[in-house]
C-alpha cells in the first residue's frame, strides 16, 4: 500500500512581545494570501491593547538596552545576522510567497537585509564619533555632545518591502539603544512575525524589539498618540495617514520621521541612524 | 552665638572647642580634608560679576575714605633706612596735607628691626604699627629664630605681627606641624598690658602666600587651620613673589571667614596685600566684604589693605571727586 | 571724614538712555521697507520696569505675512544662489555692527524686556554678536557638517521667537538659517518687539539683500499666521511646550521642516560633596538670572538631605544680597517681570504653592512702586506632586527638593515631562559623569549653571522639544537632508524655465 503523503506542519504566527510570543489579546487573526490570493497563514490582528502591551515592554527593556556597550550590541545585532543568514530558505520563501516575487529575486532580498544587518551592527559604536563633537565654547569648560538614544520608537514598516524594508526600519533604531514596536506590513506580516523567532534566538534582550501585526488604521492611532512612545517613524503610512498620525503623535512632540520614497535596496546612509538620537551637551569647568 | 573678637580671651574658649579636630595630625587631616572643595572657575566667575558692581558717587565716596582708613601702609625693602620709615608714618597720619578731612591709614607695616622708629614717629596718632615676623617672607628658619624675630617686634611695640606660615610644611601635608606654628607665634605676641591698659597683646595675623599654596582648595584649608590655631586675621601674600592678592582668592577667604564664624562665632578679619594698587581695585574688595560679610568687617578693625602705591592712588581720586577735575602725581606725596 | 559706622549702600548707577533713539512708531520689516500693516492696525510696546509706552508698532495680519513670506521666497533664489563665502561675509558684518552698537541694543532690550542691564550688556550682545561670528564660518564650509556633499537649504523659513531673550533668540534663529542659504521671516515675541526692529536696521547697515531678513511685528495670531503659511518651507520656533505642540499639529502633513525650543523644568542637583559656595551661585545664577525668565531655569532643586539644611541657609544668605530694581541701574541683579501676565502667571501658580502646603521664603526688598515686580523667592518643602515641582513658572521662583541616594535624585529628576536641562554639583568625577548618563536632558551642566556658547548645541529630550540650536548641530534644522524637499532645485528651475 502507498504511503500517505506526509502533510505539513503549519505554523501559528503571533506576536512578539517582551521576548515572547503571545497571540493578540483581542483573539483576533486575519487571514494572510499570497499575490495569488491562496492561504498562507493567520496572522494575528492586534489591537490597541496589544500596541500598549508592547510599549509596555519596549519601555521596561529601554533602561537596561541602551545602557549596555555599543560594542556589546554591535556583536548582538551582528548575531541577528549570523542567525538569520542560518534560516535563509525559510525567510526566502516567506518573502516570495508574500510579496509575489521569484525565489531567486526573494533570495536577492533576504540576502540584502542579513547584509543590512551587519551594516547597521558596525556603527553601533561609530554614530557617536559622528554625531557628537567636542565644542569649542569660549570660556574655561570642558564641553562635550553625545547622542543618546531617544526611547521608545514606534514604527510602521514599509507596506511593499516586507522584509528588507522592515529589517531596514528596525535595526537602525535599535542599534543605537533604543527599544521599538513595530507594526508590519499590513498585507505581508509573515517575514516579520518570523524575524521574532530569530532575535528571541539572538541574544536580544526581550522588549527591545516589538513586533505586532495588523492595520495600520487600527494600532497606529493608538502607538501615535501613547505618551510613553518618544518617537514614530511613519514609513508605512500612506500620506493621508501620515498628516492624521502627525497630529496626534504631537501631543507628547514625538521625533517624529515623515514617509518618503526609498529605494530599500540601496545603501541607506545614516538618516534613519540619526533620526531617532538626541543630542546631550555636558559642560564642566576647567580649573584646579 | 554671640560673635566674640578673634583676640579677645572668648576666642580662645570657642577654639578650644573645637580642639577634637586639633588633636592630632591625623584628626586636622581629616578635618582640612572634609572642608567642601572649591571649583575655581566658579569662584573666579563669582570674584568678577562683583567686580562689575558700579560704585558712583556717594558710594564712592564713602569706599575711598573707608579704603584709605583699611591701608597697611608697607615698606619691606632691604633697602628701608629709619628716614624711609618716618616719611612713610608722617605720610600715613597725614596722608593729604592740603585737605584735613582725609582719613588717616590703618597701619604702618615694616620689618621688625624697624618698629621702635615707626613707634616713635606715629607718636599718639592711633595708627598701629604692624611688623612682619617669623623669617619673613620665606619662612625658612627654625622655630626659635622665628620666634625670636616675633618677640624682637613685640618688645619693640608692634601692635600686630604678620606671621608667614611655612609653606613648604603645608604643602608636604605637615598640618599640625603648621598649627603648632602659628600657637607658638601667637604666644610670642602675648604682651602684659601697660599701667593704662594699653600694648595688650599683639594682634596676629597669618600670612599663607597663596600664591604658593596655588590651589583654591590649599587656601580654604590654610584659612581654618589658621584660626583654629588663633589668627586674629588671614593674610593673602607678602607681596614678595609672582601672584600676589586676587579678587577670587581673597573672596574664598572672606567665605572661610564668614563660615568660621557661622561655626564658632569667632570674628576674624582679611587682609590682602600685594598688587592692589588703584581705587577701582580697591572698591572691588570692599564690594567683596560687604557682599559676603558685610557691615560688621567694613572697618580697619576686620579688613585691611596691604599696600603702598594704593594710597596715592586713593588721594587722586578723592580729588577727583572733591573738585571734579582729574589728578595728577604731583599733586600727591611720594612718600 | 569721620568713619563712623555707615553701611555701604550702592548710589545710584543707572546706564545712560540717551544711547539708545526710540522711535514713536515702527513699521513692519518686509522686503528691506518699513511699511505699515495692510490694516493699520498698532499695538504698544512698553517698558515692564515703569509701564512707560515706548514706542507703537505694527501688528502683521494676514496680509502682511503673505507679503513677507512672498518676499523671503523671492530673495531664496539669490540668497542661496550666492556663493557661501559671500553669504559668510554678510554675517561677519552683522556680528560687527551687533558689537558696535551693542550698548545701544543692551539698553534698549532692557528697557524692552525689563532685564537688568548687567545682563544684556555682558550675556545677551555678546552671546547674539558671537552667534552671528560662528554661523557666518560655516555659511562656505556646509559640505564639511557632516550633512552630504552638497547640503541644501531649505527654503523660506518662519521663525517665532519669545520675549526672554530677544535679540539673542533672533540671533540663534537667523544667523544659522542666513548661513545655510535660507531667508527669514522673524516674528519677535508681543511684548518685545524693539530689538528685532533695530535689528532690521543692522541689516540695513549690514547691505543685506532685501527680502533675505523680514520682521513682523505681532501677536500670538501673527506667528500661527506665519507657520500656517503654505510658503513656508521651514518653522523653527522657541516658546510654551503649548504653543510648540499646536505648531506641530498646524505643520503635519505639510512637509514643512520643525524645530522646536520650548519649556523645561530643570533639575539643578546638589550632592552632600558639592563645592558649596558655588553650588550656591550655581543655584541663584540657574534660577534668578533673567528673573526665571529662562526655559532652561534650573527651578527645580534637588539637595541631597545630608547637606540640605547648610545649603539652604547659604542660599538664602545669598538671596539676601540679590539687588532687585531699575533694569539700567549697573548694579541690578534681579530686573522687572517682563509683563503684567507674566506676573499674573508667576503669582498664581506660587499661590498654588502655598495652598500645597510648601514653605515660602523671599529675602526683603523693596520693590518699585511702578512696574511688574516680583521677589526672588524659595519654597521648600516641595513634593514631586506639587504644581510648582511640575509646572514651568518662568519666574524667579525655586522650589526645592530632597534625596537620599543618587539613584533617588536621578528619578527625581527625570520625572517630568521636560527634558531640557539639568545641573550637577559635586566633586567626585565618576558621579558627575554617572549622573549625567543617566538625566534625560539636553543639557546637562556640571559644577556650573546656565552657560551658553554658539558652538555648543542647545536643545530638549521629550516636550522640551526637537532639534539643536548651536554648533554644528545646529545647522541640521536649516538644512534637506535626502528624504527632504529642498525648495531650491525647483525655484532655480522656475527661474531657468522663465
Amino acid at each position: 500500500m502507498k504511503q500517505a503523503e506526509r502533510l505539513n506542519v503549519y505554523k501559528t504566527y503571533k506576536l512578539f512581545v517582551g521576548g515572547k510570543f503571545p497571540r493578540s489579546e483581542s483573539g483576533r487573526v486575519y487571514e494572510v494570501t499570497d499575490s495569488k490570493g491562496n492561504w498562507l497563514a493567520n496572522a494575528p490582528l492586534s489591537s490597541r491593547k496589544d500596541a500598549r502591551d508592547a510599549v509596555v515592554a519596549a519601555r521596561k527593556a529601554f533602561g537596561g538596552w541602551s545602557g549596555t556597550t555599543a560594542y556589546n550590541r554591535g556583536q548582538i545585532l551582528y548575531r541577528v545576522a549570523e542567525m538569520l543568514e542560518g534560516r535563509r530558505d525559510q525567510f526566502t520563501a516567506e518573502v516570495a510567497a508574500g510579496e509575489g516575487l521569484s525565489k531567486s529575486k526573494a533570495a536577492a532580498q533576504v540576502d540584502a537585509a542579513v547584509d543590512r544587518w551587519v551594516w547597521y551592527a558596525g556603527w553601533s559604536d561609530k554614530v557617536a564619533q559622528i554625531a557628537g563633537s567636542a565644542n569649542p565654547v569660549a570660556g574655561p569648560y570642558f564641553n562635550l555632545s553625545v547622542p543618546e538614544p531617544t526611547g521608545v520608537v514606534a514604527v510602521l514598516a514599509p507596506q511593499e518591502s516586507s522584509f528588507l524594508g522592515l529589517v531596514s526600519v528596525i535595526a537602525p533604531v535599535i542599534v543605537t539603544g533604543n527599544t521599538v514596536v513595530v507594526l508590519t506590513s499590513e498585507k505581508s506580516p509573515l517575514p516579520a512575525l518570523s524575524l521574532g523567532e530569530v532575535l528571541a534566538t539572538s541574544d536580544v534582550p526581550g522588549g527591545v524589539v516589538n513586533i505586532l501585526s495588523g492595520k495600520v488604521s487600527e494600532v497606529a492611532p493608538h502607538l501615535a498618540a501613547h505618551m510613553d512612545v518618544n518617537a514614530i517613524d511613519l514609513a508605512g503610512a500612506d500620506a493621508e495617514e501620515s498628516a492624521r498620525l502627525q497630529v496626534a503623535a504631537a501631543d507628547n512632540l514625538k521625533r517624529v520621521l515623515r514617509p518618503s520614497a526609498t529605494d530599500w535596496t540601496a545603501e541607506p546612509g545614516t538618516d534613519r541612524l540619526l533620526a531617532f538620537l538626541e543630542t546631550k551637551t555636558v559642560w564642566h569647568p576647567i580649573g584646579v | 552665638m554671640p560673635t566674640v573678637p578673634a583676640y579677645s580671651s572668648g576666642a580662645a574658649v570657642r577654639l578650644a572647642e573645637m580642639a577634637d579636630v586639633t588633636g592630632s595630625d591625623s584628626a586636622l587631616r581629616r578635618f582640612l580634608h572634609g572642608l567642601p572643595g572649591v571649583d575655581a572657575v566658579g569662584i573666579e566667575a563669582r570674584a568678577a560679576t562683583l567686580g562689575t558692581r558700579s560704585i558712583k558717587t556717594t558710594a564712592k565716596a564713602y569706599a575711598i575714605d573707608l579704603a584709605i582708613s583699611m591701608i597697611d601702609l608697607t615698606t619691606l625693602e632691604g633697602a628701608d633706612t629709619p628716614g624711609k620709615v618716618r616719611a612713610l608714618c608722617a605720610k600715613g597720619i597725614s596722608p593729604d596735607p592740603t585737605d584735613a578731612t582725609t582719613p588717616k591709614v590703618a597701619a604702618i607695616c615694616v620689618y621688625p628691626d624697624m618698629v621702635p622708629v615707626a613707634k616713635a614717629a606715629l607718636g599718639a596718632s592711633g595708627i598701629k604699627v604692624a611688623s612682619v615676623a617669623t623669617a619673613f617672607p620665606s619662612g625658612r628658619a627654625g622655630m626659635p629664630v622665628k620666634l625670636a624675630d616675633t618677640a624682637e617686634a613685640v618688645a619693640a611695640g608692634a601692635d600686630e605681627i604678620d606671621m608667614v606660615i611655612d609653606r613648604g610644611a603645608f604643602l608636604s601635608g605637615r598640618y599640625l606641624e603648621v598649627f603648632e606654628e602659628i600657637k607658638a607665634v601667637k604666644a610670642a605676641c602675648h604682651r602684659e598690658p601697660g599701667p593704662d591698659g594699653t600694648g595688650g597683646p599683639a594682634h596676629l595675623k597669618v600670612i599663607f602666600e597663596t600664591g604658593e599654596l596655588s590651589t583654591y582648595d590649599n587656601v580654604r584649608r590654610a584659612s581654618w587651620l589658621a584660626m583654629l590655631a588663633g589668627a586674629d586675621f588671614i593674610k593673602t601674600s607678602t607681596g614678595k613673589v609672582a601672584v600676589n592678592a586676587t579678587p577670587p582668592v581673597t573672596l574664598l577667604m572672606l567665605e572661610a571667614v564668614r563660615d568660621f564664624h557661622a561655626t564658632t562665632g569667632v570674628q576674624v578679619g582679611v587682609k590682602p596685600a600685594g598688587g592692589i594698587r588703584t581705587t577701582k581695585d580697591a572698591i572691588k574688595y570692599l564690594v567683596m566684604v560687604n557682599e559676603t560679610l558685610g557691615d560688621r568687617w567694613l572697618s580697619a578693625d576686620w579688613f585691611r589693605f596691604g599696600a603702598s602705591s594704593l594710597l596715592n592712588d586713593l588721594l587722586m581720586q578723592r580729588h577727583k571727586l572733591s573738585t571734579g577735575r582729574y589728578s595728577g602725581p604731583d599733586y600727591v606725596t611720594v612718600d | 571724614m569721620a568713619m563712623d559706622k555707615q553701611t555701604f549702600e550702592y548710589a545710584p548707577a543707572p546706564e545712560s538712555r540717551a544711547v539708545v533713539d526710540i522711535a514713536p512708531a515702527y513699521g513692519l520689516y518686509i522686503d528691506g521697507e518699513f511699511t505699515d500693516a495692510a490694516d493699520g492696525k498698532v499695538f504698544k510696546t512698553i517698558s515692564p520696569a515703569s509701564e512707560e509706552v515706548l514706542s507703537e508698532v505694527a501688528q502683521a495680519g494676514p496680509e502682511d505675512v503673505d507679503r513677507a513670506v512672498k518676499a523671503a521666497r523671492k530673495a531664496f533664489e539669490k540668497w542661496s544662489a550666492l556663493p557661501g563665502s559671500e553669504r559668510a561675509k554678510y554675517l561677519f558684518r552683522i556680528a560687527r555692527i551687533l558689537q558696535e552698537r551693542s550698548r545701544e541694543l543692551a539698553v534698549l532690550e532692557s528697557l524692552d524686556n525689563g532685564k537688568p542691564i548687567r545682563e544684556s550688556r555682558d550675556f545677551d550682545l555678546p552671546t547674539a554678536a558671537a552667534h552671528f561670528f560662528y554661523y557666518a564660518g560655516w555659511a562656505d564650509k556646509l559640505q564639511y557638517a557632516g550633512f552630504g556633499p552638497a547640503p541644501r537649504p531649505i527654503g523660506a523659513a518662519g521663525q517665532v521667537i519669545p520675549w526672554n531673550f530677544p535679540l539673542m533668540m533672533l540671533a540663534w534663529k537667523i544667523a544659522p538659517a542666513l548661513a545655510t542659504g535660507n531667508t527669514v521671516v522673524l516674528k519677535p515675541a508681543e511684548t518685545t518687539p524693539l530689538s528685532a526692529l533695530f535689528f532690521a536696521d543692522i541689516c540695513r547697515q549690514a547691505g543685506l539683500p532685501k527680502g533675505v531678513v523680514n520682521i513682523l511685528t505681532g501677536d500670538g495670531s501673527t506667528g500661527a499666521e506665519l507657520v500656517s503659511h503654505p510658503g513656508v518651507d521651514k518653522v523653527a520656533f522657541t516658546g510654551s511646550t503649548e504653543v510648540g505642540k499646536a505648531i506641530a499639529r498646524a505643520v503635519a502633513g505639510t512637509g514643512k521642516k520643525l524645530s522646536l525650543e520650548l519649556g523645561g523644568k530643570a533639575a539643578n542637583i546638589v550632592f552632600d560633596d558639592a563645592p558649596v559656595d558655588q553650588a550656591v551661585e550655581g543655584i541663584v545664577n540657574g534660577i534668578f538670572f533673567n528673573q526665571g525668565h529662562v526655559c532652561c531655569a534650573g527651578s527645580r532643586l534637588l539637595v541631597q538631605e545630608s547637606v540640605a539644611d547648610e545649603v539652604l541657609d547659604s542660599l538664602k544668605r545669598r538671596m539676601s544680597t540679590l539687588r532687585v530694581g531699575d533694569p539700567l541701574d549697573k548694579n541690578t541683579d534681579i530686573g522687572a517681570i517682563n509683563s503684567a501676565e507674566q506676573l499674573g502667571r508667576i503669582r498664581a501658580l506660587t499661590e498654588a504653592g502655598e495652598a500645597e502646603g510648601a514653605d515660602r521664603w523671599s529675602p526683603e526688598c523693596e520693590l518699585p512702586s511702578n512696574g511688574f515686580w516680583f521677589r526672588p523667592t524659595v519654597f521648600t518643602g516641595v513634593t514631586q506632586a506639587h504644581r510648582i515641582a511640575r509646572e514651568e513658572i518662568f519666574g524667579p521662583v525655586l522650589s526645592v527638593l530632597t534625596f537620599r541616594t543618587p539613584a533617588e535624585a536621578v528619578e527625581k529628576a527625570n520625572n517630568t515631562p521636560y527634558g531640557l536641562s539639568a545641573g550637577i554639583w559635586t566633586e567626585k568625577g565618576s558621579r558627575i559623569l554617572w549622573t549625567a548618563d543617566k538625566l534625560r536632558a539636553g543639557v546637562v551642566w556640571a559644577n556650573t549653571f546656565n552657560k551658553f556658547d554658539p558652538s555648543s548645541p542647545f536643545g530638549g529630550y521629550k516636550e522640551s522639544g526637537y532639534g539643536r540650536e548651536g554648533g554644528r548641530h545646529g545647522l541640521e534644522a536649516y538644512l534637506a537632508t535626502a528624504a527632504e524637499p529642498s525648495n531650491e532645485r525647483s525655484e532655480r528651475e522656475s527661474e531657468r524655465d522663465r
